[in-house]
């Protein structure tokens, strides 16, 4: 499960050390936005030194590398592959011939320290106007990339839009990468919630970008961690009702029904396939999945 | 690892060490933590320790400690020896 | 007729003040206090020595004690609390005599039998009228309950009332009452008000101390004392004060009304009444404006003597009846004994307060603290004081797991049930230890510079000197 993906900054040793309380499911240990140019090599040390220190538990690692073009990425590429992330998230991603220059540098990583090829996988950081436009072409690009995500704030300054609390300027973005993903066959995250004190906002914002359509919701501070994963998890009610449907699912099975209902609404195969989701989501969370008779 | 000049690495940010690196005749750590005499010993060994896993022979390595813990203290030092292999006198 | 004086110094005339005698204060004005200096700068004029100091508190406000301490004028200290400069020069050793600490319950305890005597009372007051009726709501100094004043104004041979507000004859309410009021004193201030309540209490926004609450109040949901009539009372900082904000919600989803909420009162806790979680508040220090006005305006919302509050002498105190209490803590060793008096260097730095009386009472007595605070765990093998001992502590809750108290199986238990992540506390230290490294040893070894006095009068610890 990736309901959230917080960020940490790669070179504050203080946030380093307690990243994995929180409960989010990812962590972005962040070597690009959160640090200074002039300290990106003590970034790159700490970070390789807290992983192999500290013992994050079940949550993913996924770290933020600096952009094509910058003196910074190929340092970050040698210093980062060996520690085995989950993911590295290159930013500033334009189209698909990024994703084919970090996946060779990476590939030249992981043959210099003896890795399985393809080990590393890719969450490339839409942030800019080409990003977008190229999304499809983005997640197909290669078999590394796993997921796509995307970033409001770098995008709307692009756009040469207006940055709002109700996200219009954002919302053809928001949806055409859902769709590039779910065409890809790749997770899709949603732009952090910038406000550390509008907790209710950052109810309803995660609120939307799960109804249409994100696998789940990066956040930049520990605080809105509980939120945003609830917005993501199942809740007792769909799980209840994904239940209900496995179950005459399974009766019309057993008594060679070819269609079945459900309080007088037709379950067809797209309403199976989300039913199977949350059960599946809800079994990966330990809420209780499949009832096992 | 040859020291050529100054540099620093770290801040006083509570779990973090400032580290400044400067050439010296052998290889000398000075000290100065908030948990003192609870990890000075430590923090000494820690910082010769991966002084000289880098090769470093002549250089003052002053610690100022804000409770950092073992593997940051690595990385400062690190970073600070670095830099200053790099640095001009 | 009337007891106005016309200054401090002519009240301690008439007072006979002496060498050797016992002169209180209570700490309602907190570190924005003037009198106790205000009082000890006229002793030291009039060439007064040996006096004993028998506060309910002390601040870093109060350093020009140490001045005092060196020139004879002050030789004895007795307090429940210590902090600042104040803390650091016992430790190092500047007063002879030991100093006693006590608690917030012991101080009026030892009062109200006699066991403490005192000649003089300086009682700060807020408001007050010429015949000594006095309280702490009224006037630029407001600083709410003065309910640690309360013992002293009955049994001290001599009480002066302090003030920088007069109102007429008869002030009301009166927390403190003529009846036991010897003189009235007008200054021009008694205390700079930023310094004795804060504008509001903020709770924390460290994200550690903020997954500390929220397992705080997780225990408390799974102790199965959330039932209605719950009572509770917290610290005023940290994680403590976020803990009501994720108790709420969840009294809100249980439908559980409380009965009241005690203590050290902040806007939290009167939020919290006035939005119908508790029917009342009981009120022995308010931290900040919003429990200052409450306690002014809120029939519903009352102080309380230091007595009644905490009191083991007392029939019954407040903290018997009270549920849960949640508190903070300097270290915890593995038997569970908190130690609230000294920093890690073993440097006096606060005291009980209500820390012991709070959580011999309650029926669950958590501590909230994080696993470790810059490079330090909080748990060790022993503390280097005792202030609460473990047998009357329960649960400790970090950010990464909780502990509980051997003694209480049950509890344990249903923790576990609730889905809480449950370790050994041993556990826990190892834990700390893996990130941190283990602490090399601390332990002053100089003479005794203080001894902490448990509510049942024991000697339970001693603090001894740096040097």
């Amino acid at each position: 499960m990736r309901r959230t993906m917080m960020f940490v900054p790669g070179n504050n040793p203080g946030m380093l050390l307690n990243a994995d309380v929180y409960g989010a499911d990812a962590l972005i240990l962040d070597l690009e936005d959160a640090v200074a140019p002039g300290e990106k090599d003590a970034a790159r040390v700490l970070v390789r030194n807290a992983l192999r220190a500290f013992d994050y538990g079940s949550a993913e690692i996924i770290i933020r590398i600096n952009p094509l073009g910058t003196p910074f990425i190929e340092d970050d590429i040698r210093a980062v592959v060996p520690l085995k992330p989950a993911m590295i998230m290159p930013t500033k991603v334009a189209g698909a011939e990024d994703i084919h220059a970090v996946s060779a540098m990476i590939l030249e990583a992981e043959r210099a320290n003896g890795l399985p090829e393809g080990s590393v996988g890719l969450i490339p950081l839409l942030e800019t106007a080409m990003g977008i436009e190229n999304a499809y072409h983005i997640a197909t690009a290669d078999p590394r990339v796993k997921a796509i995500f995307l970033g409001a704030e770098d995008l709307s300054s692009d756009l040469q839009a207006i940055r709002s609390k109700e996200n219009h300027e954002i919302l053809y973005a928001r949806g055409r990468v859902v769709m590039a993903a779910r065409a890809a066959g790749v997770d899709c995250y949603d732009t952090p919630f910038t406000d550390v004190n509008d907790d209710e906002g950052l109810a309803q914002d995660a609120a939307f970008a799960r109804a249409i359509g994100f696998t789940g919701k990066a956040v930049i501070s520990p605080r809105h961690v509980p939120a945003v994963n609830e917005a993501f998890s199942p809740s007792e009610q769909d799980i209840a009702y994904a239940r209900e449907v496995m179950a005459v699912i399974q009766e019309g099975e057993r008594l060679g029904r070819g269609a079945v209902s459900l309080r007088g609404k037709m379950i067809d195969k797209p309403i199976v396939d989300r039913a199977r989701r949350v059960l599946d989501a809800a079994e990966a969370l330990g809420l209780g999945g499949y009832e096992h008779e | 690892m040859q020291i050529q000049g100054r540099a620093m690495a770290g801040t006083l940010e509570s779990n973090d060490v400032m580290v400044t690196v400067s050439p010296a005749e052998g290889l000398e750590v000075q000290v100065a933590s908030i948990v003192l005499n609870q990890f000075g010993k430590e923090l000494k060994r820690v910082a010769l320790d991966t002084a000289r896993q880098l090769g470093a022979e002549r250089a003052l390595i002053e610690l100022d400690d804000r409770g950092a813990v073992e593997c940051t203290v690595r990385a400062r030092v690190e970073t600070a020896l670095t830099r200053a292999k790099e640095a001009t006198a | 007729m009337n007891k106005m004086i016309g200054s401090l110094r002519e009240a301690m005339e008439a007072c006979q003040l002496r060498d050797g005698m016992t002169l209180s204060f209570h700490h309602h004005l907190r570190n924005g206090d003037q009198v106790l200096n205000q009082v000890l700068a006229q002793a030291a004029q009039m060439g007064i020595k040996g006096l004993t100091i028998q506060a309910s508190s002390l601040f870093d406000v109060h350093a020009p004690l140490i001045d005092h301490i060196k020139s004879g004028v002050v030789t004895g200290i007795e307090t429940n609390y210590m902090s600042g400069r104040i803390g650091r020069a016992v430790s190092e050793g500047v007063l002879q005599k030991p100093v006693r600490f006590r608690s917030h319950g012991g101080r009026p305890d030892a009062i109200d039998t006699g066991r403490v005597h005192i000649d003089i009372a300086f009682i700060a007051a807020p408001a007050a009228d010429p015949m000594g009726n006095a309280n702490g709501v009224a006037g630029p100094a407001a600083c709410g309950s003065l309910g640690y004043a309360m013992s002293d104004a009955r049994h001290a041979d001599r009480v002066v009332i302090i003030t920088d507000h007069m109102e007429p004859y008869p002030l009301m309410p009166a927390s403190i009452g003529e009846e036991n009021v010897d003189m009235v004193v007008k200054v021009d201030s008694i205390g700079d008000p930023k310094g004795i309540v804060s504008g509001t209490t903020r709770i924390t926004r460290d994200p550690v101390g903020l997954t500390i609450a929220r397992y705080a109040a997780q225990v408390i949901e799974h102790s199965g004392l959330l039932k209605p009539g719950f009572s509770f009372q917290t610290g005023a900082g940290g994680a403590s004060l976020a803990v009501t904000q994720y108790l709420k919600p969840i009294m809100k989803r249980l439908g559980v009304t409380g009965s009241f909420g005690l203590g050290g009162i902040t806007g939290y806790l009167v939020d919290m009444l006035e939005e119908g979680y508790f029917t009342s508040l009981m009120d022995v220090q308010c931290f900040d404006l919003r429990a200052v006005q409450s306690i002014r305006d809120n029939p519903r919302h009352q102080e309380v003597s230091a007595t009644r509050y905490a009191s083991p002498g007392a029939r019954t105190a407040a903290v018997n009846s009270l549920d849960v209490v949640v508190l903070g803590a300097t270290e915890i060793d593995t038997g569970f004994n908190v130690n609230v008096h000294t920093d890690s260097n073993g440097v006096i730095m606060g005291g009980s307060g209500g820390h012991s009386d709070t959580a011999a009472g309650a029926k669950l007595s958590m501590i909230v603290a994080p696993l470790f605070r810059a490079r330090l765990p909080i748990v060790v093998d022993k503390v280097l004081c005792v202030t609460t001992p473990g047998d009357t502590v329960d649960v400790l809750v970090t950010q990464r797991g909780v502990a509980v108290n051997p003694a209480r199986p049950e509890l344990r238990d249903a923790l576990k049930q609730g889905g809480l992540p449950v370790f050994d506390i041993g556990e826990l230290k190892d834990m700390a230890e893996r990130v941190t490294g283990k602490p090399a040893l601390v332990r002053p070894q100089g003479r005794v510079v203080a001894e902490v006095e448990y509510r049942d009068q024991r000697i339970i610890d001693r603090i001894h000197s740096m040097g």
